[in-house]
């Protein structure tokens, strides 16, 4: 996969930081809080990998900002030793619009889970992508309502069984990516708490991405939804189930890298090389800064066992940030009639004196 | 301003109430004939492609810059583009003016332009009796008559005979005016509001000369629309004095106003302006999150304008996100500011509850409108007090402000940035659709007079506890991301005192809610007393709040000028009252509070001060008049 960074902030304080002698560390980013998540749970991984990329990043501490809404996966800035705030049910991502855009200067980061962003904060969600304000969104996806202990979630299963779908439910389940790509989001990823280095890498380009940059992290819930990632593969097959995807490279996987991805019309189809005459040059090659969305709807679509699920970075491009286009406005304002004179504007339109 | 101190308000009854009939002085100056009036009610109605917001804002601009006291009142159709003609497009513009400090655009209209049968139909029965009809008799045509549900020609058919009527031939004159232009005729057409414009500037002996200067720098790009309409308004003021339609002039003498530079505001550019002055002061970016709803999106248009004052506005994708962004903001330094009505301020409730608990200060601008529900939403109402006061789910205090009048939302803007900075809290400033529309003179202030509104430097690193608070304002510091060594989180669950770590602990949360409230209550020494308006003893005391200020205000003095036992008291400070209000209250026999809502103020003054308070409701969509206030207040003295 590419973590090629492009131009951006992150990237101008990270140079401004090399000189720094002491550069900062995994514990820097430890906030000393009593983790209370179950033992066994993923957001311990997504914890640590968090803890893990900030450093590299070179952005100071202060300047990191970290907001979530509500859930298990929402008490993640409490953990980290950097700015936090840990909102209302689903408003994450309104909230750090709002911080982002009264500091662009920061380092913005939205941690979410599948209930609290794809159910009551949908809304929110889906415009903050369209926007692309230059925030990381995480969400959490463990199919499961923790919190509130094992209701179905948006993303759970057509017919899961839980404590409130007794019968199996009745729903439909949403798809993160493809939502994520309906609203145009410049940077839209998927990784796994299985995969703790994939999972580092993803962070960390989409940390370097600017503009908005969403990543649908999958894990388990040890207590209300085990096994979740199984139903995606069982251990012992995951090479044949999942996929990674890599920047300009056929898709290939397989214990051996045997199996490849091909195009058949609008069709995808798993195939294995060598078998009814397929080479390499006949699969699909994946290219995230494709301008066209389609392969990305495609390969986010993956559902083993007929498909293996995808993982990696479906898109990234770039385009304006919302952030940058607030403040080149406002310098545009101030260079076409000087900066706001409030006393001149007070005593403007028609006024008259009483003497 | 302050409005508890403006003392000479309203004048007598017979000013406000029955204007123009009060004639004081008859005389002659030069060759004309003239009456002194002390106040006039004026209202231009037409299609709402007549121009007649044009001509009417005018009109005020003329009156206030000759020195006259002026308030103004647009009355929009409900529809974006009803049919021309109909009933449901008519557009009004009504305005009263003064030589004494007004704050109604005036009960009902002494003269109504009409510019054709529907807007006649829609606005005869506000007029006074005995009041002035002037009628554009060329659009009484059958197909006109017809749209506005006349069987038979008013002009013609008696119906009309409590008024004096005054038909004027204006779409043929009009045209006539401006024939040597050669204009395409539909422009041509479009002068004649310029015409009705020329025929009431002479009616109240006001110069022409700055319309005429106003049309040059409007029509800078359009010289012959320019000309046209210059034209059409020599010709409507030379009518009037030639064909001595009138018999004579009215002329109002100037106000005696505090000296300064003014201009008219409406309510929510006084809000915006006030708004921009507070986060001057300040030395903060103000972020301004909203959606669109009527009537507050004006002050989202007017702060979007204001790119170059480190203003910043976010178009969100609703209410919720808009309360949300703007805590997000305020936590990152910047001051948070939302604005909505009724509907939007219900979807704001659990966002505030997070602004109490995190205890960040914020700005929630309600312009209240009829409700519940959708309501109606053009109209204005009082009826959002008890759900600013308490409607958040657990205890969760905050200040309430009220503006009293259009230029009032210009102070309370900034005083609530204030209170919200100081005091790190959310503070929702009520305004109405009534305010919001209406607009009076605004002495222009010079924003380094107004306070500075820097807080305090935050403390070190060592000494920094996001829980630590001020002994006197009880505030937290707000200390934003970006500042290093401070990092710390926080967020809607409850806080240990001092330190802001989560705490289940219940002493604590008994402290915490206890600490919150008393924050919240200090606010009242911080403020200034409530002043009432009268002898401190009369048998009444009538209490009000918000946008019925100047209607109040006239209808009491009225009354005490007639000799009536009732005294005033006005509140623009509803959560916390202020210190004083308890003791004010206490030696009055009986208290009426007459409000836009079902007895929301009254019910609060039951509960806290044990007063016997009685209410006095309305909820009809418009304010009340100052002539049914005497009746009501009046007949309530008489009978308590």
């Amino acid at each position: 996969m590419s973590i090629d960074a492009p131009q951006n902030p992150t990237t101008e304080i990270c140079s401004e930081q090399l000189v720094d002698p002491h550069p900062l560390t995994r514990k820097d980013f430890q906030s000393g809080q009593e983790v209370k998540w179950c033992p066994g749970c993923g957001d311990h991984g997504i914890l640590m990998q968090v803890q893990n990329v900030l450093p590299k990043l070179g952005i100071p501490r202060e300047k990191i900002c970290f907001v979530s809404g509500i859930g298990c996966s929402s008490r993640f800035p409490y953990y980290l030793n950097t700015y936090g705030f840990h909102g209302i049910h689903g408003r994450a991502p309104a909230i750090a619009m709002g911080v982002k855009c009264a500091r662009p200067d920061l380092s913005v980061w939205v941690v979410t889970g599948d209930g609290d962003s794809l159910s009551i904060g949908t809304n929110h969600l889906i415009h903050c992508l369209r926007r692309n304000l230059d925030l990381n969104i995480l969400l959490f996806n463990n199919r499961i309502y923790g919190l509130t202990k094992g209701q179905y979630s948006p993303t759970s299963e057509f017919g899961k069984k839980t404590k409130s779908s007794p019968w199996g439910t009745i729903e439909q389940p949403i798809h993160p990516i493809e939502i994520a790509l309906a609203a145009e989001a410049t940077f839209v990823a998927r990784s796994v708490v299985a995969s703790p280095q994939h999972l580092s890498q993803t962070l960390e380009a989409a940390a370097r991405h600017k503009g908005v940059s969403f990543v649908e992290i999958l894990q388990d819930c040890v207590v209300f939804n085990e096994g979740v990632l199984n139903s995606l593969g069982e251990r012992s097959e995951r090479d044949n189930n999942w996929v990674f995807l890599e920047q300009g490279q056929p898709i290939r996987f397989g214990k051996n890298r045997e199996k490849g991805i091909v195009l058949r019309g609008t069709q995808a189809e798993a195939v294995t090389l060598g078998e009814n005459g397929v080479r390499e040059e006949d699969l699909m090659v994946h290219d995230s800064g494709s301008p066209s969305r389609v392969s990305a709807y495609l390969l986010a679509s993956f559902n083993p066992p007929e498909m293996p699920m995808a993982f990696g970075i479906f898109r990234q491009v770039q385009k304006p940030t919302y952030d940058d286009l607030l403040v080149e406005q406002a310098n545009e304002a101030i260079a076409e009639r000087g900066r706001g004179d409030l006393p001149r504007l007070l005593r403007s339109g028609t006024t008259w004196l009483v003497d | 301003m302050s409005a508890t101190e403006s003392a000479k308000t309203g004048a007598d009854p017979s000013h406000s109430a029955t204007q123009d009939a009060a004639t004081v002085q008859r005389g002659a100056s030069g060759e004309k004939e003239f009456v002194q009036v002390h106040c006039s009610t004026v209202r231009f109605a037409g299609d709402s492609g007549d121009g007649m917001q044009v001509v009417g804002s005018q009109f005020a601009d003329i009156a206030s810059m000759t020195g006259l006291v002026v308030c103004t009142q647009p009355d929009y159709p409900s529809e974006i583009r009803a049919p021309a003609g109909s009933l449901g497009g008519v557009s009004g513009f009504q305005l009263s003016f003064a030589d004494h400090e007004v704050h109604t655009p005036g009960d009902s209209p002494y003269v109504l332009i009409a510019m054709n049968p529907a807007a006649l139909k829609v606005n005869l029965r506000e007029v006074q009796p005995g009041g002035i009809l002037v009628v554009n008799e060329d659009e009484f045509n059958e197909t006109n008559l017809a749209k506005a549900g006349y069987a038979a020609n008013p002009l013609t058919s008696g119906e009309l005979s409590a008024y004096r009527v005054i038909p004027v031939a204006m779409t043929r004159m009009n045209e006539e005016a401006v024939r040597h232009l050669q204009l395409p005729r539909k422009d041509a057409a479009r002068c004649k509001n310029f015409f009705a414009l020329g025929l009431s500037l002479w009616l109240y002996d006001r110069p022409i000369q700055p319309v005429l200067e106003y049309l040059i720098k409007k029509f800078r790009k359009s010289l012959s629309i320019m000309a046209a309409n210059g034209a059409s308004l020599r010709a409507g003021y030379n009518y009037a004095n030639t064909a001595e339609l009138f018999h004579v002039q009215h002329t109002v003498a100037a106000a005696k106003l505090p000296k300064g530079r003014y201009r008219r505001v409406t309510g929510n550019e006084a809000a915006a302006l006030g708004l921009v002055a507070a986060g001057y002061r300040a030395g903060r970016t103000l972020v301004y999150a909203s959606y669109p709803i009527t009537p507050a999106s004006e002050i989202l248009h007017e702060l979007s304008k204001y790119k170059d004052y480190d203003v910043r506005t976010l178009q969100v994708e609703d209410e919720i996100a808009a309360c949300v962004g703007a805590i997000g903001a305020s936590f990152a330094g910047a001051i948070g500011v939302t604005g909505t009505s009724g509907p939007g301020l219900a979807l704001k409730v659990e966002g505030m509850g997070l602004a109490v608990m995190t205890e960040l200060p914020m700005v929630i601008f309600d312009v209240q409108r009829a409700g519940p529900s959708t309501g109606m939403p053009t109209k204005t109402e009082q009826s959002d007090l008890l759900m600013a006061v308490h409607g958040r789910h657990g205890e969760a205090p905050l200040a309430v402000l009220a503006a009293a009048t259009p230029a009032d939302c210009f102070a309370m803007a900034f005083e609530a940035v204030r209170l919200a900075t100081k005091y790190m809290t959310p503070v929702i400033v009520l305004s109405d659709s009534f305010l919001s529309n209406g607009a009076e003179p605004w002495r222009i202030v010079d924003p380094d007079d107004l306070p500075d509104l820097h807080t305090p430097a935050i403390p070190s690193p060592e000494q920094f506890a996001p829980y630590r608070r001020d002994p006197i304002t009880l505030a937290r510091p707000w200390v934003s991301p970006g500042t290093p060594g401070c990092e710390h989180r926080i967020g809607g669950l409850e806080k240990t005192d001092i330190t802001g770590a989560v705490s289940y602990d219940a002493l604590n949360h008994q402290r915490m809610v206890n600490v919150r409230a008393e924050k919240i209550e200090r606010i009242a020494s911080d403020i200034p007393p409530a002043i009432v308006k009268g002898s401190g003893k009369a048998d009444l005391l009538v209490v009000s709040w918000g946008s019925t200020y100047g209607s109040v205000a006239a209808a009491v003095s009225g009354l005490q000028e007639a000799g009536r036992s009732v005294d005033h008291l006005h509140l623009r400070y509803l959560n916390p009252f202020p210190a004083n209000l308890g003791s004010l209250l206490k030696p009055y026999k009986k208290i009426l509070v007459p409000e836009n809502s079902m007895g929301q103020l009254c019910m609060l003054l039951r509960a806290k001060y044990l007063v016997d308070a009685q209410s006095l409701a309305k909820v009809e969509g418009r304010p009340f008049r100052v002539n049914e206030l005497i009746k009501l207040i009046g007949d309530f003295l008489t009978v308590m």
